[in-house]
């Protein structure tokens, strides 16, 4: 029998098995941000335990709430940069170099197939889009993740998509997944990996794969993964090029994190997608999806495009494209973050900024902020977001407020008429 | 260990997210006990009041994919600040569940049919569980009524509740 990739790299990473079905693993990687991380900080102080397993293999951000808001924001900010400063945590990413940690953290090379990361963060989960075992946790896990560079898994078994056929123009990676966690529901893939295939998957960008598993969560998978190909060679060619002499060597060496054919998944989904439309969604799960079309007309009070999902360059792009020579409708308020300094840099260069600011958009600096309703972009009791993150819970982005999840397209579109609507890209 | 004995608290609804369990513009807080007067404060529920149903509760029995979303480990230590170490519930989101165990705190997952039972026969009355870990017992008790459901625990989530949560158990064995 075959192995998943996702069993190959519990093989490679396993310290012991201290009880049944208990899976100690060696890290790769330890992610840092200021909302989970200081109070591990406070714990091992207390106990006497102030150490780091390794400092090159921990990574921290302040992202959440950035520059800090108010007192309570600056001393968590202040916490994780003495630390990082204590234990000598060379990448470190403080106000000004910061970013949204799982843009920032792929951008700057730090994941690579095969890799196990952890975060206390749900979303990294995102990380998987490299064909790595990347995992949301507490700050329990993470805790132990500093100091001893292993965490506990429950063995995860693994279904997969087998996704065929090609996206049509207006339609992207943020369509699909919605589409996906509506097919799952919001528990179907819990303990489980989702691995993500087929030819639609083969023509994607980095970007959009880091989309796709960044909602793996949503469907409450413990991580969505994409096998290593060219493309995530090319993404990662500046970090590894002293490593290989070509990029097919690369190839040769990732490609032994590619699933087995004759591996064995506790179910195997297959679509053809060349019909899918643009999706968003609707209530407080991101399992209750229909069509832009079902739900046009919906009126909104913000747009908002940023965040984990889809805050990078390619979301900008294709947003600005449609922002261009446009203005948002005077209903709407509209706020895009770019999700690192690098992504603003290349969209200030690019002209896409100054798209967004003669649309009418406000344009911050990277930050999470708005999309857990932290900073940037709260709404107010009653109002509807028309929103590129992954979370539509009641009063995620405010008590009271509505989110609507959808692309960078769809939400640039409905900025424009105030209401939700299909791109001029997608033709039905 | 912690206690795992009192009043229950009913909270009939599937898919309590971690948002909903304690908001994110709490997270600023940098100690466990901040939390305290903010658990379950967005619960959309009918009928749930936060203040009057919370007090004095120490077992919380819940429906499917309890504690889903944000990894936040705050979720667990709100209900560990108000005195609640237990949750039953039929199933859970991976990353809570596994926080409760880190901090030494019970997640028990029952079949669908108990967790109906439970409804049907305690909610609406002032009713207590102890779970007695060795037997791997649920012991319910109203005025009018005592009942004793099995429960399984695992042998690394049983040893996490005995020592008190992951961090010790880590020190002491990686």
């Amino acid at each position: 029998m075959g192995k998943t990739i996702a069993e190959k790299i519990f093989d490679a990473h396993r310290v012991n098995m201290p009880f049944p079905d208990t899976h100690v693993l060696k890290l790769d990687r330890v992610f840092c941000h200021e909302i989970t991380t200081p109070i591990a900080i406070t714990d091992l102080m207390a106990r006497g335990m102030d150490r780091v397993f390794d400092p090159t293999k921990i990574k921290a951000v302040i992202d959440h709430v950035t520059p800090a808001k108010d007192s309570k924001t600056a001393e968590q900010g202040k916490i994780l940069r003495d630390w990082a400063k204590r234990h000598d945590i060379k990448d470190f990413f403080d106000i000004g170099r910061n970013g949204v940690c799982h843009a920032i953290f792929p951008e700057k090379g730090f994941v690579r197939p095969g890799y196990t990361v952890i975060m206390g963060d749900s979303h990294t989960c995102t990380h998987g889009a490299f064909g790595a075992f990347a995992a949301g946790v507490g700050t329990t896990d993470l805790e132990v993740g500093i100091f001893k560079g292993v965490c506990a898994f429950h063995f995860p078994k693994t279904i997969k998509f087998v996704l065929n056929g090609t996206l049509k123009p207006g339609v992207y990676a943020k369509d699909l997944i919605l589409f996906i966690i509506k097919e799952l529901t919001v528990n179907g893939a819990t303990n489980m990996v989702i691995e993500f295939t087929g030819p639609v998957i083969d023509a994607m960008s980095m970007e959009s794969r880091m989309t796709l598993c960044n909602m793996a969560i949503e469907a409450g998978g413990t991580c969505g993964i994409c096998y290593p190909d060219m493309t995530t060679v090319e993404y990662l060619w500046e970090f590894i090029k002293d490593e290989f002499s070509t990029r097919e060597d690369a190839l040769r060496e990732y490609s032994k994190w590619i699933s087995d054919a004759d591996a064995s998944y506790e179910k195997v989904y297959e679509y053809d997608v060349t019909n899918l439309e643009p999706m968003v969604t609707f209530g407080f799960k991101p399992d209750q999806v229909k069509t832009v079309n079902e739900m046009a007309d919906t009126k909104i009070d913000q747009v908002y495009i940023g965040s984990c999902t889809n805050g990078r360059i390619e979301d900008l792009r294709i947003a600005a494209s449609i922002l261009k020579d446009k203005k948002i409708s005077d209903d709407v308020r509209a706020i895009v973050s770019p999700a690192t300094p690098a992504i603003y840099s290349m969209a200030l260069k690019e002209g896409l900024i100054e798209i967004f600011q003669n649309a009418g958009f406000c344009v911050t600096n990277p930050t999470c902020g708005a999309c857990l309703g932290m900073s940037n972009g709260v709404l107010a009791n009653g109002e509807a977001c028309a929103s590129t993150t992954n979370r539509n819970f009641n009063g995620r982005m405010g008590k009271g407020g509505t989110v609507h999840l959808m692309s960078p397209s769809t939400a640039a579109a409905s900025a424009i008429v105030g209401k939700i609507t299909n791109s001029q890209f997608y033709k039905a | 260990m912690k206690e795992f004995s009192g009043k229950v608290l009913f909270l009939d609804r599937s898919d309590i997210n971690t948002d909903e369990i304690i908001p994110a513009k709490y997270l600023t807080e940098i100690t466990k006990e901040a939390l305290k007067p903010y658990l379950l404060e967005d619960l959309s529920l009918a009928g749930f009041n936060t203040k009057e149903d919370i007090k004095d509760k120490a077992v919380l029995v819940t429906r499917a994919n309890f504690g889903c979303g944000s990894s936040r480990e705050h979720a667990p230590w709100a209900f560990e600040v108000n005195g609640i170490n237990v949750v039953i519930a039929e199933s859970f989101a991976r990353i809570f569940r596994q926080n409760m165990y880190n901090c030494g705190m019970f997640a028990i997952e029952l079949p669908k049919d108990k967790i109906e039972y439970l409804f049907e026969n305690f909610a609406g009355k002032e009713t207590s569980i102890t779970i007695d870990i060795d037997k791997e017992k649920i012991i319910v008790t109203s005025s009018d009524q005592s009942e004793e459901i099995d429960f399984k625990v695992g042998e690394f989530d049983k040893t996490l509740v005995k020592e008190g949560g992951w961090v010790g158990y880590a020190d002491k064995n990686y």
